[in-house]
């Protein structure tokens, strides 16, 4: 096992899938010669040229529909989305385009692409660069959205994502990039659509993906400490949702705290409470509780922008709720 | 272009109206819903455009879709079948009027998104620029797709990335019920080409044969320059925008004064003037288009309506 970043995690699954298969290419605006908003592509410009490594116009809607367009004559691209904000720009190809094409025509063509997007906030961006819009895109059918937590994840599934036949949207946090972890050494892929129990507990189930999965991780050492043993469930891909390991962590922990980086209102932790309460009521020893995003835009300031996203400390102390 | 060809293109232009005249009374019994668009009008443009590709070549058009279904070979069976909605159409019924394709003959959709098609044509020609191919893309919109920034993104990348696409733009006069002139800023749409430096033309689009040759000039452009053209084809519809259109819009003068200039009528005419078929043939073809066209609706009616286990097929593709 190598220690690597978040950020050379992406750039191997990239790398080696171009390597693999010539249909792979990526497009977005600077991933070329600028070498990538976040330099994931840092040299893949020179190593493999302006073909197969487009720089874009700032123009989201000529990214996703154009490939979606290349997706459908059986090429492989992966477009970016400098932040996932800018997703907005291009919610037609997203929604009624990339998640409906497959279905509306019979099945007649495939649409093989993803699109990686940099989503998230605490980097004092500012209201309009910092959402974390990730159940919004999860509402449909047709689209899949992969959120991973861990570097090991990130490669294997982004690899997964870029053979996959399906449109798959790949939400990316920008405060994780430099997030170390142990990555398998050679060739391996992660199926998507599996969640995963990252940590095993037995007081509390913690349900979390991406961002919610690094600071779950921190809580949990620190409940150890007090005795208190948490079961960390990483959803990792929110459509389809994979809800076995989360109902069987519950029946056995009977508490559940869900943690996400994205408003609490309709969101990622209203679908999985939802389904919890639906599926295994009978186990239920205590109200879940939802850990989020206080309901405001993002504000500039660092103490403040920090009092509106979710914190270890906000974790814990939901933990020690569900177990009163 | 050859007699058989001129007939042939006669046959299609008959074919559509009809077609679409069958359609309009099965949506008025209830048996077609949502919204159809019908051609009727404009059949002159995509039979004299579709008749200049070839068959390698890729063609996407919006929602008035059931002429370039039947100009690009999807027999009249299975387009009434998609209008009826069931299992024997192109998309097993799931599509419907806005949404016919058939991927075997190129014929690409069928989209109901006002302009959101321009880029993904852009993005055929990435694909096959990508992949060396030597076809074309032929993308057809409205004169209303020209007001939404798909349609100048699209415009913009095909011409800084070379994309072997042929923009037409059916200018039928009013973006649903909005004229022209009071939509857009300049009402000849191919200046908008201008602005992108991309060569343009501009054609009369009840003329089939005036059509075919303004393709055919085009696309030949279009092929050996490896870039972009953007050819405006002016046209009218006889119909409303969609079924259950009021058309208070427009004056019935108007409208009787485009339908002197019918295409089929203009195209029987000239046939006959350079005699290259008598009365007798085109009759003859007319008699063929009426068998075909209640064939098809024969067929459509007794097709199996998707099996319920279609509404969880496809989904996904993995």
């Amino acid at each position: 096992m190598a220690k690597i970043t978040m950020r050379e995690a992406i750039s191997q699954a990239l790398m080696e899938e171009m390597d693999r298969d010539p249909k792979v290419f990526i497009m977005g605006e600077e991933v070329g010669v600028w070498g990538g908003t976040y330099a994931v592509t840092k040299g893949f410009y020179d190593k493999y040229g302006a073909a197969r490594v487009k720089d874009t116009p700032i123009a989201e809607n000529a990214i996703i529909g154009g490939a979606i367009g290349a997706a459908m004559v059986g090429q492989r691209p992966i477009a970016e989305l400098m932040t996932i904000n800018f997703g907005f720009s291009a919610m037609d190809y997203i929604v009624n385009q990339a998640s409906k094409l497959h279905y509306m025509f019979g099945g007649q063509f495939t649409l093989p692409m993803v699109i990686r997007a940099v989503g998230g906030g605490g980097r004092q961006l500012g209201a309009t660069h910092s959402q974390t819009p990730d159940a919004i895109f999860a509402h449909f059918p047709g689209l899949k959205v992969v959120s991973p937590g861990t570097p090991e994840d990130a490669k294997g599934l982004l690899k997964s994502a870029i053979r996959s036949n399906d449109p798959i949207l790949f939400i990316e946090h920008a405060t994780m990039y430099q997030v170390r972890g142990e990555v398998p050494e050679g060739e391996y892929t992660i199926p998507i659509g599996k969640s995963k129990i990252q940590r095993a507990g037995k007081d509390v189930t913690i349900v979390t993906y991406c961002k919610g999965l690094e600071l779950s991780m921190k809580a949990a050492d620190e409940l150890s400490k007090q005795g208190i043993e948490v079961e960390v469930v990483d959803l990792r891909t929110l459509r389809p949702l994979d809800m076995e390991p989360v109902i069987e962590s519950f029946k056995k922990t009977n508490r559940a705290v869900v943690v996400e980086e994205g408003w609490k209102s309709y969101g990622v932790g209203s679908e999985i409470v939802s389904r919890i309460y639906e599926e295994a009521f009978d186990y239920v020893d205590a109200p879940i509780i939802r850990v989020a995003q206080k309901e405001v835009p993002l504000p500039y300031n660092r103490t403040l922008e920090q009092a509106a996203l979710p914190q270890v400390a906000d974790i814990t102390a939901a933990v020690k709720e569900v177990l009163k | 272009m050859k007699k058989e060809q001129q007939l042939d293109l006669y046959y299609q232009m008959v074919l559509i109206r009809r077609l679409e005249e069958r359609g309009a009374e099965l949506y008025q019994a209830g048996k077609i819903g949502g919204f159809m668009h019908l051609y009727i009008g404009q059949e002159a443009v995509s039979t004299g455009l579709i008749a200049a590709r070839e068959e390698r070549d890729r063609v996407i058009t919006a929602y008035r879709d059931h002429g370039v279904a039947v100009n690009c070979g999807i027999s009249a069976n299975e387009v009434m079948a998609e209008l009826l909605g069931k299992a024997t159409g192109m998309s097993k019924g799931k599509g419907g009027s806005m949404h016919m394709a058939d991927v075997s003959k190129n014929m690409w959709g069928g989209h109901a998104i006002v302009g959101g098609h321009l880029p993904i044509a852009s993005g055929f020609a990435i694909g096959d620029q990508y992949a060396g191919n030597d076809n074309i893309t032929i993308c057809m919109f409205g004169d209303g797709a020209t007001n939404i920034g798909y349609f100048h993104e699209a415009l913009n990348i095909s011409k800084i990335w070379n994309l072997r696409v042929l923009w037409v733009c059916e200018n039928n006069q009013y973006g649903m019920g909005t004229a022209v002139d009071r939509a857009s800023a300049v009402t000849e749409i191919r200046q908008k080409a201008e602005g992108y430096g991309m060569k343009n033309g501009q054609v009369d689009g009840m003329d089939v044969t005036k059509v075919y040759e303004a393709a055919a000039e085009a696309m030949k452009y279009v092929r050996e320059s490896s870039q972009p053209y953007l050819l405006e084809i002016d046209t009218y519809r006889f119909r409303g925008h969609s079924m259950g259109d009021p058309e208070r819009y427009r004056k019935q003068e108007e409208v009787k004064k485009w339908q002197e200039n019918d295409p089929i009528g203009i195209f029987n005419k000239q046939l006959l003037d350079k005699k290259v078929a008598t009365k007798k043939v085109l009759d003859e073809i007319e008699a063929r288009v009426e068998e075909e066209v209640a064939k098809a609706v024969e067929f459509a009616e007794a097709s199996p309506e998707p099996a319920m286990e279609e509404l969880f097929t496809d989904i996904y593709a993995d």
